[in-house]
């Protein structure tokens, strides 16, 4: 652990402080989705699909409205239908018509585990038991899994009112290929003329799922005035509200959400499931409804990210020189289209300047669950072929890969592919970070391996909005819009303690409902510490603001003649040394006598993103006799701009390596040959445990980002871009050969063992 | 469906539930005694987030059957702390920020208590083994491990 610029002198910025959720959280009090429970409340489950794909021919519910204790037994047909969405689409697309569907299906059933219809009753149990009493009479057709063979004609359609969208032709046939997207630039075939070494490789990654802990779980609690009350696990609390609004037909000011604790995200609690299926069986009955998922539910209907299959090319010359580099990508999009391939493009070359360039990616609809983000979402992937490709090129031309990289590295004022322009990144220093560190000249084992690579992410800004509240006493209450998922009160209360200049301590942050606060975006995309921190400050200026007033006030000055320093009013000119400091708990002490209560708030939509680059060093020795890979060590090297808290920047660094061990090594959606999700438990979808992995050593580097008050720059996501294609590279260098199927099971790996084998007789 | 009444001990209190056949520790624990410190992850013995310390022995609560409980002495996270004072475990986890969301700290904290009665000296190897059965998304596991190191010398400082 190291902090290479500790240039400001910060009190609180920086240091490793206690969290103000902590406690709750080692004691059980927390309260996460499924940790509520309302009087009178039903329990509510949902029938889903045995089939990849079908056409819904009947669905008879008598049965089961009939058993004891059954209040309301729902089907489509209680769920609003919308027309398609239209261009120009958003780079992620939240169209009703899908997501009225995927929350309920219509016409037909698109992946096993498709919600068909869903039941509240009295109990669990009782509804479980009226699940098997609605019949369902299906037309079983072809399915299709594969991203490639989707996009081919003649594939099962998925959609049958999906086009091809900016098809020239105009496409008289639909098709699973939605959209694709393409960023260039530079002339490729002059390119490659110049290069004196072409590689060209194909690579596959599976579907992972984000595996948080906590399955998701709401309760629905109606009001005869028609008042929806709901309390869910999200990431986003506004943005359920706003879903639910427009899919349920309803005013958002009727919707009032309160985010529970949330036991995990990563991007798989964006979007809405069972909460709008809870509303309704509540609006039906007039009762409050819970739904919670299984962990079999979680992961056969809720989305996980893209699995993909790429087709790359790149050449360079002898002096590691970047001519050239052209990718196309299909990203399996699931039952409904958007998978994330505008976030592909932009991350496929983005830490390279190259001069002749051009990546592709196609959103192709599969018979899987809807894809959801997931940590970074389209970049992992995109990286595991570029980076792998560029270790290859590195590697046969004999160039260190990481002075091959600082050959071709961007630099401020570089542009990416989709046009986001760098200003002030580190970059560099995180490569030369990376070389001088003991691990990189570290001496390896036998059958063991080093492997590199490079991740970029731009992270996210927008809406946040705060109101922050200075009490009688001193104290101050800070309320954000954003659920907390690893720590964002501790960094928020922070920036607050640093503006007002007082102990953390004096500071509570809260997540306050959708009632309270102004919308705020997703904790997603890297966000919240820069955006909503940003906010947080915004909004404890204006307090000290109106505290520099009250003090002028008081003092009879000029509000221009006081300035805050130190939680502190302080009189400016020279020859006030007899007016006396007024301190934040004095003032407060005073406002509410001399005119009123004093808060501070923001509503911003925050700009001035910073790219962040992410380098991972990781060992791996691989048991030649089964196959097993194990990390033995890992670095994770990263630009934070400035870590707010340490812990918890670290935290984040060291999660999003092991995520990455797991998707490089174990984790991947299996189906049979009926196009069934086989392993929909912990015990056969295998994430990483702590006897997996290493420690995770962690270098913080921090080039502010100049934008931002305290120089925040995104860092949940960097850190799992480049970590599959830094394990796989591993794994080559263990074994001697290239690798680019993940995961690389112990089954893959043999195979390759053997084959080199074969090939050295 | 009838129940059966069942009497344990849970956290030192004489308690006293009933259960119908079929239904698990675990939904006892949450549904019947709003005990909700014990987390539902899986419901099928793979993640550890309810691990409950059953008559000494760690347990997933939702392996175990309510029916079969008369006469058990079971340990919470809620009867971690003495009083006020959280255990030197639930500290060092909070000094070394080993949670982030937190759901599975509940189980990891129960399941370390019962590992360091058993080894009150363990290697890291140890530890991380000890702790195999449950799983954590968020940490990477890095910071988990060293808050038990530590709080496993401190325990042994304080005899």
């Amino acid at each position: 652990m190291s902090n290479d610029q500790s240039t400001t002198n910060y009190r609180w910025v920086g240091k490793r402080t206690p969290r103000p959720d902590g406690v709750d959280k080692v004691t059980g009090r927390a309260r996460y989705g499924d940790d509520m429970s309302v009087p009178g409340m039903l329990h509510c489950k949902i029938l889903r699909s045995p089939h990849a794909h079908a056409r819904i021919v009947s669905i008879d519910l008598s049965k089961a409205k009939a058993l004891k204790g059954v209040k309301a037994v729902l089907t489509c047909a209680e769920i609003p239908d919308h027309p398609l969405s239209e261009p120009p689409y958003a780079p992620i697309i939240n169209d009703m018509h899908d997501i009225s569907r995927n929350v309920m299906a219509r016409e037909k059933v698109l992946y096993d585990g498709h919600a068909v219809a869903a039941v509240a009753a009295t109990s669990e149990r009782i509804a479980r038991a009226a699940l098997k009493l609605i019949d369902v009479e299906y037309e079983v057709l072809p399915h299709v899994l594969d991203p490639l063979e989707a996009a081919q004609p003649g594939a099962p359609i998925l959609n049958e009112d999906q086009f091809t969208f900016g098809d020239e032709t105009e496409p008289k046939v639909p098709s699973n290929l939605f959209r694709s997207i393409t960023g260039k630039r530079g002339d490729l075939e002059a390119g490659f003329a110049e290069a004196d070494l072409i590689i060209e490789r194909e690579f596959i990654s599976e579907p992972v799922h984000q595996g948080y802990i906590e399955p998701l779980a709401c309760i629905a609690t109606t009001s005869e005035d028609g008042c929806v009350e709901l309390w869910t696990t999200t990431q986003g609390h506004f943005v359920i509200r706003a879903l639910c609004a427009k899919l349920l037909n309803m005013e958002l000011a009727k919707i009032r959400v309160t985010a529970s604790e949330i036991g995990g995200g990563f991007g798989g609690k964006n979007t809405i499931y069972g909460e709008p299926v809870a509303i309704r069986l509540s609006q039906m009955t007039g009762r409050p409804v819970r739904m919670v998922m299984t962990r079999t539910e979680v992961f056969r209907a809720s989305g996980p990210t893209v699995g993909s299959r790429s087709k790359i090319k790149m050449g360079a010359k002898k002096d590691g020189t970047i001519t050239a580099a052209e990718v196309d990508t299909w990203y399996q999009a699931g039952a409904f289209k958007g998978a994330p391939v505008g976030r592909a493009v932009e991350t496929y070359f983005s830490s390279y300047k190259i001069a002749n360039v051009r990546a592709t990616c196609y959103d192709v609809c599969v018979n899987r669950p809807k894809v959801a983000a997931y940590r970074a979402p389209g970049a992992p992937m995109a990286a595991f072929a570029a980076e792998g490709a560029i270790n290859e090129l590195a590697d046969r031309l004999g160039i260190d890969p990481i002075d091959f990289r600082l050959k071709n590295a961007v630099g401020e004022g570089d542009e990416s592919l989709m046009g986001s322009k760098y200003g002030q990144i580190g970059l560099v220093e995180v490569l030369e970070k990376v070389k001088s560190h003991p691990h990189y000249a570290a001496p390896l084992g036998p059958n063991q391996g080093r492997g590199f690579a490079l991740g970029y992410w731009m992270h996210g800004g927008g809406l946040s909005s705060v109101s922050a509240h200075l009490l009688d006493d001193g104290t101050v209450t800070v309320a954000t819009g954003n659920p907390d998922i690893g720590g964002s009160r501790s960094s928020m209360r922070v920036m607050a303690a640093e503006e007002l200049g007082i102990d953390i301590e004096l500071i509570k942050p809260i997540v306050a409902d959708t009632g309270s606060m102004g919308y705020s975006h997703l904790t997603a995309g890297s966000r919240t510490t820069f955006a909503t921190g940003w906010a947080v400050v915004n909004a404890v200026r204006e307090i000290i603001d109106k505290l520099r007033a009250l003090a002028a006030k008081k003092w009879g000055i000029s509000v221009d003649d006081v300035i805050w320093e130190s939680g502190q009013a302080v009189p400016k000119k020279a020859g006030q040394d007899r007016i006396k400091p007024l301190s934040l708990k004095e003032l407060a002490g005073m406002a509410t006598k001399m005119g009123g209560a004093i808060a501070g708030h923001s509503e911003i939509n925050a700009g001035g993103v910073g790219a962040a680059f992410s380098a991972q060093l990781v060992d791996v020795e691989v048991d030649p006799e089964t196959g097993f890979v194990t990390p033995t060590r890992y670095t994770v090297v990263q630009d934070v701009g400035r870590a707010i808290s340490p812990d918890y920047v670290e935290g984040q660094m060291q999660g999003g390596a092991v995520q990455g061990i797991g998707w490089a090594l174990n984790e991947a959606y299996i189906y049979d040959a009926e196009g069934r999700l086989q392993n929909t438990g912990f015990l056969d979808y295998r994430m990483p445990v702590a006897s997996d992995v290493p420690m995770i050593d962690t270098v913080l580097v921090e080039v502010p980002n100049p934008n931002h008050p305290y120089g925040v720059r995104g860092v949940g996501e960097p850190c799992l871009v480049p970590a599959p294609a830094a394990v796989a590279n591993a794994v080559e260098n263990a074994i001697g050969r290239t690798m680019s199927w993940l995961p690389l099971s112990p089954p893959k790996i043999l195979q390759a063992i053997e084959e080199l084998k074969l090939a050295a007789e | 469906m009838a129940k059966n009444f069942v009497t344990t001990t849970i956290n030192g209190d004489e308690v006293e539930f009933a259960s119908y056949p079929g239904q698990s520790l675990l939904d006892v624990l949450r549904s019947e005694l709003h005990m909700t410190g014990t987390k539902n992850g899986c419901g099928s013995g793979d993640c550890g987030a309810c691990t409950v310390v059953l008559n000494g022995r760690p347990v997933n609560a939702c392996l175990v059957l309510g029916v079969e409980l008369d006469g058990a002495e079971i340990e919470t996270i809620e009867g971690m702390a003495t009083g006020t004072k959280l255990h030197p475990l639930q500290q060092k986890f909070l000094d070394h920020a080993a949670l982030q969301c937190g759901i599975c700290t509940p189980g990891i904290l129960t399941m370390a208590k019962a590992f360091l009665e058993k080894n009150p000296d363990p290697t890291e190897s140890e530890v991380r083994y000890g702790l195999a059965g449950n799983l954590c998304r968020c940490t990477g596991y890095d910071k988990i491990v060293r808050a038990v190191l530590d709080a496993a010398a401190d325990m042994r400082a304080d005899g």
